[in-house]
C-alpha cells in the first residue's frame, strides 16, 4: 500500500463552518431553559420591576417640561446590562460549561477551526443580544409607555455602542472562561465579577450619585462606558449635565471599549485552549 | 519489516510522566493499515493514556510516535479529517437532536458518509429528531459511535465503546465495526470486555502497570504455555486437576482406571484467563510498580 494522498480541506471552510456553527448555537442556546432566563430575560424582567417598583419616583423634569420616568431612566442601564449578561457572563459560563462536559474535548479531535467555534459563539451572542434589545425596547416603548428617540444620530449611537459593545463583552467572556478551574466554579468566580460591575457602573444605582472614588474604580471597566453610551442615546440632552465633565464623552466611551475589547483579544489568545492538555 | 506508509500506527518507547508518577512507561507497538489491534488492561493501566497521546489530546514525555505518518503533538486540522474519535465519556448537554448532531458534525468533513446511512448503521432511526440530552446512556454512546465514523476516518479510535451497552446492542455494534473494517478503516479499540477484544481484534496488546506485557493475536498472546488444557475430575470425593498437552491421553488413563471419572472437565484457557493470569504476574511484580497499576 503506498501513502494515501491527504486531501486538502477546502479554502474558506473556517468561514463556512463559521457560519454553520452560529445556526447550531443559536437553536442550542435557546432549547436550554435556565441560561435563557438569567442570560436573556433577567434585564427585561429588571426594567419591569424598576419601572414599576419606582414609578412614583422622582427622576427629573426637562426644560420643556418632560417628565422622565423611572422606565425612561432605567431603559439605557438595562440596555447596557443585557449587553454585559449577553456577552459576557453568558459566554464564560457557557465556555466553562462547554469546558467541564466535554464538548470542546469533543471538538478539538474534529477538523473545526478554533476560529469557526469563536465565530459560532459571538454570532450566537449578537443574535441573542440583539432580540433581547428588541424586546427590552418593545417593552418599554409599549408597557411603560417610554418616548424612543425620533432622531436617527441617537439610534446610530446607540448601535454603535451596542456592537460595540457586545463584541467587547463576548471577547472578555473567552478570556474570563479560562479562570475558573472547573464548570461548577464558573458561576462562583463570572457571576460577583458580573454583579459587582452592574452595582457600581450606573445599571441600577444612579451612578452621579456615587462616591467620586467609586466612579473612578468603575471607570476602569467597560461597563460603565456601555451605560454611559446608552444614556447618550436614550436619556434628554440636559441629561449630559449629570455626567462627569457635563459631557456625554462618546470619544472616551469608543476608546474604553476598544482598549477592553484589544485586553479581551490578547485574554482570549493567550488562555483559551480546547482542553487542558495533562490536567 | 513493514515501512511507515504500511502503519495507522507506530508506537516506540512511549513515555508518559505525570511529575514523580509514570503512567506509561516505554510501550512499543504498531497497527498496520487495515489492522483493529486492542488495547486490554486493568483501570489506571495507561490504556487511556496512551489512546489520548495517539489522538493529540495529551503530550508525551519520550518516544516516537506516528499516527498516519503524523507526530500526533503536530497533527493539523486535515490530519485531524482522517481520524475518527470516540472518547470514553462524553456528558455535552444535548440540545440538538441526533440527526442534527450528525448532520453538523458531517460539515467538518471533506467526504462525509450520509446521514441516513450512519443513522441506520448505529440503530438510531427511531431516535433520529430526538434531542441527545433525551437519550438513555447506550443511545448516546451509539450517537459517539455515529460521531466518530461519520468523516469516513482511515483511523478510528474507540475508547471503551459499548460500556453501558446491553448484550444485544453490543453485538449490533460489532457488526458496525465489522462493517467498517471491510471498508479497510485501521481501528485501535480498548475495551473491558474480552469477548469483545476476541471477537473484533486482528491482534491485541495487554497493559499493566504503564508496560505492555504481551502483544500478539488473540490465539497467540499468552504465548503456547499459557493454553495448555487444564483436566478436571474427582477422585474419591476429592477435586483433582492438572495440566497437560496431551488431555485425551489423561482422560484415557482416567477412563481405565476409574470408570467413567465423576465432574470431568477438559478446559482450555480462555482468553480471559490469560489476560488476567498476565495481569495478576503484573500485580505481584515489586511493590513500586504496584502502585502505578492502583
Amino acid at each position: 500500500m503506498s501513502t494515501i494522498a491527504i486531501p486538502a480541506l477546502p479554502a474558506g471552510r473556517t468561514l463556512t463552518l463559521g457560519i454553520r456553527r452560529i445556526g447550531y448555537e443559536v437553536k442550542a442556546y435557546f432549547r436550554q431553559g435556565d441560561a435563557v432566563f438569567f442570560g436573556f430575560l433577567f434585564p427585561i424582567v429588571m426594567l419591569t420591576i424598576f419601572s414599576v417598583a419606582f414609578s412614583e419616583g422622582d427622576f427629573g423634569t426637562t426644560a420643556d417640561g418632560t417628565v422622565v420616568t423611572a422606565a425612561d431612566y432605567y431603559l439605557p442601564a438595562m440596555l447596557a446590562a443585557g449587553v454585559l449578561l449577553s456577552g459576557l457572563q453568558n459566554m464564560a459560563l457557557d465556555i466553562a460549561a462547554e469546558k467541564g462536559d466535554g464538548t470542546l474535548k469533543r471538538l478539538a479531535g474534529s477538523p473545526l477551526p478554533v476560529i469557526s467555534y469563536f465565530i459560532g459563539k459571538i454570532g450566537q451572542v449578537l443574535v441573542s443580544g440583539v432580540v433581547q434589545a428588541a424586546l427590552l425596547l418593545t417593552l418599554a416603548a409599549l408597557a411603560f409607555r417610554v418616548e424612543l428617540p425620533s432622531d436617527p444620530d441617537r439610534w446610530a449611537t446607540f448601535a454603535w455602542v451596542f456592537l460595540l459593545g457586545i463584541a467587547t463583552s463576548a471577547i472578555l467572556g473567552i478570556g474570563l472562561s479560562s479562570i475558573p478551574r472547573s464548570a461548577k466554579s464558573a458561576n462562583a468566580v463570572i457571576i460577583p465579577i458580573v454583579l459587582v460591575l452592574q452595582f457600581i457602573s450606573g445599571v441600577y444605582l444612579q451612578f452621579s450619585a456615587l462616591p467620586e472614588w467609586l466612579q473612578n474604580v468603575a471607570s476602569v471597566f467597560p461597563l460603565k462606558w456601555m451605560a454611559q453610551g446608552m444614556r447618550a442615546a436614550f436619556l434628554p440632552e440636559e441629561y449630559r449635565m449629570l455626567e462627569a465633565g457635563e459631557v456625554w464623552n462618546l470619544g472616551g466611551v469608543a476608546i474604553a471599549l476598544i482598549v477592553w475589547l484589544v485586553v479581551g483579544l490578547v485574554l482570549a489568545r493567550v488562555t483559551f485552549r480546547w482542553i487542558r492538555k495533562d490536567g | 519489516m513493514t515501512t511507515t506508509d504500511d502503519l495507522a500506527v507506530s508506537v516506540r518507547g512511549l513515555r508518559k510522566q505525570y511529575g514523580e508518577f509514570t503512567a506509561v512507561d516505554g510501550v512499543d507497538f504498531e497497527i498496520a493499515r487495515g489492522e483493529t489491534f486492542a488495547l486490554l488492561g486493568p483501570n489506571g493501566a495507561g490504556k487511556s493514556t496512551t489512546i489520548e497521546i495517539l489522538e493529540g489530546y495529551r503530550d508525551r514525555s519520550g518516544g516516537e510516535v506516528r499516527v498516519l505518518g503524523v507526530d500526533p503533538q503536530r497533527g493539523n486540522l486535515a490530519w485531524k479529517a482522517r481520524l475518527g474519535i470516540v472518547l470514553q465519556d462524553s456528558g455535552e448537554s444535548g440540545n440538538v437532536t441526533v440527526r442534527e448532531q450528525l448532520t453538523h458534525f458531517a460539515a467538518f468533513y471533506p467526504n462525509p458518509r450520509p446521514i441516513d446511512e450512519l443513522i441506520a448503521a448505529v440503530g438510531l432511526e427511531a431516535k433520529a429528531g430526538t434531542l441527545i440530552r433525551k437519550l438513555s446512556g447506550g443511545q448516546r454512546r451509539r450517537v459517539d459511535v455515529a460521531l466518530g465514523m461519520v468523516g469516513r476516518p482511515e483511523l478510528l479510535f474507540l475508547d471503551e465503546p459499548t460500556t453501558g451497552f446491553d448484550p444485544q446492542a453490543r453485538r449490533q455494534f460489532w457488526e458496525v465495526i465489522r462493517g467498517l473494517k471491510s471498508e479497510g478503516t485501521s481501528i485501535l479499540l480498548t475495551t473491558h470486555y474480552l469477548d469483545e477484544a476476541a471477537q473484533l481484534s486482528d491482534r491485541v496488546g495487554i497493559i499493566a502497570g504503564g508496560r505492555l506485557v504481551d502483544i500478539g493475536t488473540v490465539d497467540e498472546v499468552g504465548g503456547a504455555d499459557a493454553r495448555v488444557p487444564v483436566v478436571r475430575w474427582r477422585e474419591h470425593g476429592v477435586a483433582r486437576e492438572q495440566r497437560t498437552t496431551e488431555p485425551a491421553r489423561l482422560v484415557a488413563e482416567l477412563s481405565a482406571r476409574l470408570g467413567e471419572p465423576e465432574g470431568l472437565e477438559v478446559i482450555r484457557p480462555s482468553l480471559e484467563d490469560i489476560y488476567l493470569r498476565l495481569i495478576g504476574a503484573q500485580d505481584a511484580a515489586p511493590s513500586e510498580e504496584k502502585e502505578l497499576t492502583a
